[in-house]
């Protein structure tokens, strides 16, 4: 009576395995191939001749700057978002939790929407802000406030479920030995959780160098000045330029192979994954 | 006691304002600035009503595709030992990291008429780019990683023993999956399915390149945000935003109350 059930269990295992990994193939591994073929399809000198382009090196400079001040100011607030709600006990905390997870269920249009309504010619401070010859959006600025709404809870949402595990044990020790709250914070809390926080940058940066949609809002596309490397992606596609497209696409696919490879490794040494919408 | 609360809380809240609240709220105040009027005229206008037909449309058949298949993934991630696993398993999380615009290129070109596989499915009368279908599996792809994500724990905590007890007492396979496994996993697979709805719902990059953008026809709402964004019609703008949030938000609280449900009946059914 076993080999028959046991056999039909097989055949069942090797279709759903069938199943699965023609899905995936199809889903997740053919855009991939999709990217470097077109890329390349008209030859290496086509592909690197994509990234010496005035545009394209402007793109380049715009996306690395937006990150460079986005990832600061998202760590800065991690960090004092995970001290507040790890370490403290007081009321609102669930709610504060949520309103941190916010930006994940509003769609980066709204993300960047927003900003323009503020800051935009028509907008509350449109007018002022022309008088002063400001400018937030078709601007850089505002290309990082909206980068910033749409990456604010990934650091602070992967150190407060870390640092909640750990306790405060350790700090309240170095507290009687008598450090001072910056020292426990530096020496102790931060090396700690130093895992954790990678993880939230490595994720915070692959999503501050690909935002689209909220940047797309806000940056006006001025060729050369207010381009990241997502919008121009979809410049040099909408202007059938395809295999320069691709060259610069495949430049972002690169960066996301490698954020799945840091973030499996540091998977693999214990942080895990909070997920939410 | 630890020093620093009052300092790192009201930084943290001082930040959530400038960034978050402050501008959430110019958006609220923007929308209620026309009036109901302006809301009527924004919701009856049959652009709009057919892109939202379209958007949430096909982020449910989205979510209901990925439900099935990313619970074929999950249960197949977890349960099975095969070469390439850890590499699956890794790839999956590509949708997220992968940026939005990459993704839409991509599958446009997989799936455009001049596509390898669009070129087969226009062939058996199945055109996917620039039409509602193409819109659809964007959505696939971007929700994939949710359904798996949420249910690999689920499956990981729901005991072998408990599956193979059921199959050496004589239940089949499908018995084993639709009276054991399904029930026990029945509230992940919600919230995987509900996370998915609402990034469908919300996707904007990868989903613009496939769809071609007809109005009426394959025009989504994000989009048409955008339009009267660059008709400096700001109103309008945030009034359909409005109305998307709304609308995403209460889905996500009917589903969350469908989940809870759910769970009081798997505590029943257990007691």
């Amino acid at each position: 009576m076993g080999a028959v059930p046991a056999f039909r269990f097989n055949g069942v295992r090797r279709t759903l395995l069938t199943a699965v990994v023609l899905f995936l193939l199809l889903f997740l591994v053919a855009p991939l191939v999709a990217v470097f073929s077109e890329a390349l399809r008209k030859g290496l000198g086509a592909y690197f001749a994509a990234f010496t382009d005035p545009a394209a090196l402007s793109a380049i400079k715009l996306t690395l700057l937006t990150t460079a001040v986005v990832i600061p100011l998202n760590l800065v607030f991690g960090v004092a978002a995970a001290w507040c709600i790890a370490k403290f006990r007081f009321p609102g905390k669930t709610l504060l939790i949520s309103l941190i997870d916010l930006p994940f269920a509003i769609s980066p249009v709204i993300a960047g929407l927003v900003f323009v309504l503020l800051f935009g010619r028509n907008g509350w401070l449109g007018a002022w802000l022309e008088a002063h010859d400001w400018h937030i959006i078709f601007a850089w600025p505002g290309i990082v406030l909206a980068t910033t709404f749409v990456t604010l809870p990934f650091i602070a949402r992967e150190l407060i479920p870390y640092m909640q595990e750990q306790g405060r044990d350790e700090e309240e020790a170095a507290r009687l030995m008598g450090a001072n709250g910056w020292q426990i914070l530096f020496r102790i809390t931060l090396p700690r959780a130093k895992l954790a926080l990678l993880y939230g940058i490595v994720l915070c940066n692959a999503r501050a160098m690909g935002e689209f949609g909220a940047v797309s809002v806000v940056s006006g596309h001025v060729r050369g000045q207010t381009d990241t490397l997502p919008l121009h992606v979809e410049v040099l596609y909408n202007e059938y330029d395809f295999s320069a497209a691709f060259a610069v696409a495949s430049l972002l696919t690169l960066l996301a192979l490698v954020t799945l490879v840091i973030k499996t490794w540091l998977e693999r040494r214990g942080v895990h994954a909070t997920r939410s919408a | 006691m630890l020093p620093g609360f009052g300092l790192s809380l009201g930084y943290t809240l001082v930040y959530l304002s400038l960034v978050l609240f402050i501008p959430l709220s110019a958006l609220a105040i923007k929308a209620m600035g026309g009036g109901w009027h302006t809301f009527a005229t924004v919701l009856t206008s049959p652009r709009i009503l057919a892109s939202l037909r379209l958007t949430f449309g096909s982020a449910a058949i989205a979510a209901l595709v990925n439900a099935v298949f990313g619970f074929l993934t999950a249960w197949v991630l977890v349960r099975y030992r095969f070469p390439g696993r850890r590499i699956l398993d890794a790839i999956v999380d590509l949708p997220f990291a992968l940026p939005t615009a990459v993704s839409g290129i991509a599958l446009t070109a997989i799936f455009s008429p001049d596509g390898p596989l669009g070129r087969a499915l226009a062939g058996i009368g199945w055109p996917v780019a620039y039409t509602p279908s193409g819109v659809t599996i964007a959505m696939v792809f971007i929700g994939l990683p949710f359904v798996v994500r949420t249910l690999q724990p689920a499956f990981e905590e729901l005991a072998s023993e408990l599956s193979d007890a059921a199959s050496s007492l004589g239940a089949s396979p499908a018995q084993v999956m639709f009276k054991v496994v399904l029930p026990l996993t029945l509230p992940a697979l919600i919230t995987g399915f509900s996370l998915a709805l609402a990034r469908g719902i919300g996707e904007y990059g990868s989903i613009v390149f496939i769809s071609g953008n007809l109005p009426f026809k394959t025009e989504i709402t994000s989009l048409l945000i955008i339009t009267k964004l660059e008709e400096f019609d700001y109103t309008g703008a945030a009034v359909i935003a409005v109305v998307m949030l709304t609308a995403s938000f209460a889905l996500l609280l009917a589903i969350n109350l469908l989940q809870k449900r759910s769970l009081k009946w798997l505590a029943r059914k257990q007691g």
